[in-house]
């Protein structure tokens, strides 16, 4: 996967932020992806498209709050590829999985910056600055959580294997 | 072989494929009870995907609990359509476990109602899930993917996390209370402090607790982004749990050479009321820093603070007085069983002629989507666990959290008050 980076470097970035209850009418993607950070940033989505953003970088404790799966649905329907953060709350870390969002944990968060292009290999692991040219080592997935996120989350990983 | 902690035993014994087990493995496990409220919805949604049709069952009708607690009663057509869709999937399903509008909040229902029990492995559809630590179960929260699958399978796959301890001792302060201890550990170990870790809550302060403060505890403990939080394991759980019900069960209690990630000692002596400010629930700050800072609404209630014990201290402070002119002060009870008592004895009526609203049991104010909104440069001081930028209505108002003594106090006097002071 390569795409360019839009970097929020706030913690706590929580799932009232990413998409406030008031929006929860719905799982609509597209119309929770419209009101999808607003709160935190109006201009997101404008953003996203101008600069060609798909991997989202932000601080440490990355979705904590709400068990919402909209806060992970409405991030991907925005054209999010990919959220790398430090560390993240355990239920966004899951629901990012069982939807089919590739999510890292990544410690050195300061290497990476707004518009880098970088490049990511799940299966051996690497993460690709290109922008700076250097090269970083990623935790990889147990292989039966890399076949959830590859089946596009896990109503199809089950609906494949399982039921 | 080294011992293991409350978390470690009870996954263990609920590992499918053997009991072996150490933190950061991957395991799948077998679940005592999934619990869903308006979530069910989705699940009802992903459950039409199963084909053929005949095959859509849920994996054990009687592990199942489906409350209605969000949006209770329905305040939009849209969610009556949702909570419509839910009662036929129940039906359907022949789930018993169904409780209606009326009921309260699933946090505090399940135990009231007897589902919860020591060492059970419970999942649930909300965060604050880990709640049911305080009754020595294993619970957590997910996310409504992770909620059709375990209707389906009764099995989830989990990390074995590690183990957290704090240890906390000392007399707690009159009108100083166990929400005063959990945001003090906010404040002083951030709101990640116990990412993907489960927590032991000890020590002679936690033993003397009521179950009720033990369970604000475990409830916000999600927000120091545990996955379990446990109270102690001692007689008083015993005895609340078989009020409830006459399922068997057993406490599970930690070997003493189990391994602790790391023990914190909180020494709760001369602890001030404590206040997480807008908009994070580690900013925290002890209460003699922000009183004085005026409010226009107060909110007692929610699943940390919901309880009968949290709307008694209320009513004492505001016993024969008037709440503040320029305060609105709802009162949310947690369940109906709290709302009974209250009112029989005379604790609702006390807070309504001080001028405060009750409402109906439900998840109400905190969540901002049913009621007691606040506009933008409002300030709300509440009893409730999230203080997050937009939570309860405008983006541009502020959230200040605080123990129900101090939402009282702060009532009367229109301002973030000490209630030591009163």
């Amino acid at each position: 996967m390569k795409g360019n980076v839009i970097k929020y470097d706030e913690k706590n970035i929580n799932t009232d932020l990413i998409i406030p209850a008031r929006y929860l009418i719905t799982s609509d993607p597209d119309y929770l992806a419209e009101h999808c950070m607003e709160d935190l940033d109006p201009d997101f989505n404008e953003k996203l498209k101008e600069m060609g953003a798909t991997i989202m970088v932000g601080g440490m404790n990355f979705g904590c709050g709400s068990s919402r799966e909209q806060a992970p649905i409405a991030l991907k329907a925005s054209g999010i590829k990919c959220i790398i953060a430090p560390s993240f709350a355990r239920i966004f870390f899951r629901n990012c999985i069982n939807i089919g969002l590739p999510i890292i944990e990544f410690k050195d968060f300061d290497e990476l910056h707004t518009s880098d292009e970088i490049e990511i290999e799940f299966t051996e692991g690497i993460l690709n600055n290109c922008s700076t040219k250097q090269k970083y080592k990623i935790m990889r997935m147990p292989p039966f959580i890399q076949e959830i996120i590859q089946s596009n989350g896990l109503v199809n990983f089950a609906r494949k294997r399982i039921l | 072989m080294s011992g293991q902690t409350i978390a470690e035993k009870i996954l263990a014994n609920h590992f499918l494929s053997g009991s072996d087990i150490k933190p950061d493995d991957i395991i799948i496990a077998k679940l005592d009870l999934v619990m869903s409220h308006i979530g069910t919805g989705k699940v009802v949604i992903d459950f039409r995907k199963i084909r053929p049709s005949k095959i859509r069952k849920v994996f054990d009708p009687n592990k199942i609990v489906v409350i209605f607690d969000h949006y209770n009663p329905a305040p939009s057509e849209r969610w009556a359509s949702v909570h419509d869709l839910i009662r036929n999937f129940v039906k359907k399903q022949g789930i018993k476990n169904f409780y209606d509008i009326k009921e309260g909040i699933c946090h505090q229902v399940l135990p009231e109602k007897g589902h919860v029990r020591p060492g059970m492995l419970i999942v649930g559809g909300d965060s604050h899930t880990t709640t049911y630590g305080a009754f020595n179960a294993a619970s957590c929260g997910l996310g409504n993917t992770d909620l059709f699958y375990s209707y389906v399978k009764g099995e989830l796959w989990f990390r074995v996390p590690h183990t957290i301890r704090f240890r906390i001792t000392g007399k707690l302060p009159p009108s100083v209370m166990s929400k005063d201890i959990i945001i003090k550990i906010a404040g002083d170990h951030t709101a990640e402090v116990a990412t993907y870790k489960s927590i032991e809550f000890t020590g002679d302060t936690m033993e003397n607790l009521s179950i009720a403060s033990r369970m604000t505890m475990s409830n916000f403990a999600l927000e120091l982004g545990a996955k379990f939080a446990f109270g102690v394991p001692d007689q008083k759980v015993v005895d609340w749990v078989k009020e409830r019900t006459t399922e068997p069960f057993e406490l599970v209690k930690p070997d003493p050479d189990a391994i602790y990630e790391k023990t914190y000692e909180i020494d709760v002596s001369d602890l001030e009321p404590q206040i997480s400010c807008p908009h994070t629930v580690d900013n925290v700050k002890p209460i003699s820093e922000v009183a004085g800072t005026k409010i226009n609404q107060a909110f007692l209630g929610s699943c940390t603070n919901g309880r009968l014990e949290d709307l008694e201290i209320a009513a004492k402070i505001l016993e024969g007085k008037r709440i503040h002119n320029d305060v609105r002060m709802i009162v949310t009870p947690a369940s109906q069983e709290i709302w009974i008592k209250a009112a029989k004895s005379g604790v609702s009526e006390t807070l309504i002629n001080a001028g405060a609203v009750i409402t109906n049991p439900s998840c109400g104010a905190c969540f901002g989507a049913l009621g007691g909104m606040l506009a933008p440069s409002e300030k709300c001081i509440s009893s409730s666990n999230r203080n997050f930028q937009g939570r309860m209505g405008s983006a541009a108002a502020e959230v200040y959290l605080g123990s129900p003594a101090t939402v009282a106090a702060s009532a009367l006097k229109g301002e973030i008050t000490d209630p030591r002071d009163l």
